[in-house]
């Protein structure tokens, strides 16, 4: 059953000076599914989020990663573990080219890149592999212009590709669809469902007919605790699902 | 900017912060020019004030180095230039060190300080980090003023002997030296250059742009901007050093953090994050100096105006400019 869990929460609590945003978070992950968290604003998510990615230190609680307890890892040390996080503001580094963005994920392979003193000729082995995932996630036209002047979709896909560049076990999606138009978020669906073969997703989204076709499983949050889990069928016939989410004056989104 | 499609891609755009083919071509061919400029300066131009230029160009190349390409800015680097201009001198004058070992001294104690204040300062980001840089040189210019018997105190340490090159040359000749600094500002620009462009290069260029997503990549921060402030440190040593060694001095004006502003000055008027920038912005500034001279207090009244509209008028600094005019980096 062990091996079955790639990520696993017990008690996780974060308080913010008296105001508790995560109580007692509960979460089991299935290695190989695509799961959702979701929950009305406020519910606590993105908290949780941070905490799973380590961009924020639980006041309680444990997590377990691969059997292996990451409560008190810094975040570059879960990336280096293969749990590798994407962000809500689209993260690109903005003066680099589409093709360097990919590229330097790529050389987390070569390990630490403290080398000051060789060219960035030593470099040249991975192009062929950055072109071939910016060509994957529909970019190639772009691959030499700076991500700064992307599209916002376009830099969703580059920072998808960015991610994928490391080969993850696991990938943490911070709201992939935030801000986007429809045809980027069909895009983004397809890349998703793509990239989730062989790989465990764990996704913060508001957009719920995309969590209802992307999801095997569905937690929801509000007020910091689990409300609900199962798939969309159940979760979405839950009455208090319902009740939190009208109750909280939020409908279904989009 | 919202949906940019490949044909108006190149013209409009900033900077490629990459080199392409043509981009290397471009910067060999500059490389190759500087090469020459530095070959006629001293027949054309007094060679004292030639090698003035080249210790603060290289001063300021490496300030850009640590906040044009790491994305730190120091207000403090007074600190590594004055306190490697002290120790080059005081080894020249006191132990008797020959000028190669007295220079070689000032930039390893410089690297070694800047470990010590990197370390502290990169616990802090932005403001704060700037702050603590400035902080921590003010401690350096309280040093130098309280221990006399190291520094001369108000005299500084005067009448350094520039002594013989490897034994060899003798570098009361102003010509011999200024073979030395020029080589020296070579060689320095051909490491930074190198280090702009390595893997390190990239990934401290990411954490510039981005540091939190780098760090999600699995790369620890931290020990990149430590490495890349080190590297920053030892190289200002090394114009400080030579400089000492040149002017034949090191005071107190070296450590002072109006000397961490004037670097932050020359970086801004020739261009910042720009890799020859640098060397026009430290070239305006000490001419600036020199020749206007005679009007006194008022060359700092004109160069706070020139800060003003550099900042106003055109942001990316003389070279950043003539980059965004042909459309490559420099």
């Amino acid at each position: 059953m062990a091996d079955d869990t790639i990520l696993s929460t017990s008690g996780l609590t974060k308080d913010f000076g008296g105001f508790t945003a995560v109580n007692g978070v509960d979460l089991t992950v299935r290695r190989g599914s695509i799961h959702a968290l979701i929950g009305p604003n406020g519910a606590g998510k993105t908290t949780c989020f941070n905490l799973l990615t380590k961009f924020l230190a639980p006041s309680k609680g444990a997590i377990v990663y691969n059997g292996r307890d990451i409560t008190r890892e810094k975040p570059a040390e879960i990336a280096r573990l293969g749990l590798v996080r994407s962000f809500q503001i689209s993260a690109v580094f903005p003066q680099l080219s589409v093709k360097t963005n990919v590229r330097i994920a790529l050389q987390r392979k070569r390990g630490d890149s403290f080398d000051f003193w060789r060219s960035e000729a030593v470099l040249k082995p991975l192009d062929d592999e950055a072109l071939r995932l910016v060509d994957a996630v529909g970019l190639s036209a772009f691959a030499d212009l700076p991500a700064v002047e992307l599209s916002y979709g376009r830099k969703r896909a580059l920072e998808i590709a960015t991610t994928l560049a490391l080969d993850p076990e696991m990938m943490l999606l911070d709201e992939p669809m935030a801000g986007m138009g429809r045809e980027d978020v069909e895009r983004i669906e397809a890349l998703i469902r793509k990239v989730a073969v062989n790989r465990t997703i764990l996704m913060v989204e508001h957009n719920l007919s995309v969590v209802a076709s992307l999801s095997d499983r569905i937690t929801v949050l509000a007020r910091g605790q689990v409300l609900a889990e199962g798939d969309y069928a159940q979760v979405s016939k839950d009455p208090r699902v319902i009740e939190a989410y009208i109750g909280s004056g939020v409908g279904h989104a989009h | 900017m919202a949906n940019i499609t490949l044909d108006d891609a190149p013209a409009g755009g900033i900077a490629l912060a990459e080199t392409s083919r043509g981009t290397e071509r471009l910067h060999r061919a500059v490389f190759i020019g500087l090469g020459i400029l530095l070959v006629i300066a001293p027949f054309v131009v007094y060679p004292v004030f030639v090698m003035k230029v080249l210790c603060f160009a290289l001063f300021a190349l490496a300030f850009n180095l640590l906040l044009g390409y790491g994305g730190l800015l120091s207000f403090g680097h007074a600190a590594y230039f004055g306190m490697a201009a002290y120790v080059s001198a005081y080894a020249a004058k006191v132990w008797g060190f020959p000028p190669e070992f007295a220079i070689l001294s000032g930039m390893l104690v410089a690297g070694v300080l800047g470990l010590v204040f990197g370390a502290l300062a990169i616990r802090r980001q932005g403001i704060y980090f700037a702050m603590i840089t400035l902080a921590l040189a003010q401690m350096v210019f309280f040093f130098s003023l309280q221990t006399p018997k190291f520094t001369g105190g108000e005299d500084g340490i005067q009448a350094v002997p520039r002594g013989y090159l490897f034994g060899l040359f003798n570098l009361g000749d102003d010509r011999t030296l200024y073979w030395l600094v020029a080589a020296i500002f070579m060689a320095g620009l051909l490491l930074i250059y190198r280090i702009i462009h390595s893997p390190f290069g990239q990934v401290c260029k990411a954490i510039r742009d981005n540091e939190p997503r780098a760090i999600s990549l699995g790369y620890r921060a931290n020990q990149y901007k430590l490495a890349v402030f080190v590297l920053s440190a030892t190289l200002a040593g090394l114009a400080g050093a030579t400089k000492a060694i040149v002017f034949q001095l090191a005071s107190l004006t070296d450590v002072h953090w109006s000397m961490s502003g004037e670097v932050v000055l020359m970086t801004l008027v020739g261009g910042l994050g720009t890799v020859f920038g640098p060397i026009v912005g430290a070239l305006v500034i000490v001419s600036m100096q020199n020749y206007l001279a005679g009007l006194g207090s008022w060359v700092l009244v004109i160069q706070g105006v020139i800060f003003v509209i550099c900042v106003m008028l055109f942001r990316e600094g003389i070279v950043g400019l003539i980059a965004k005019k042909i459309g490559k980096p420099l």
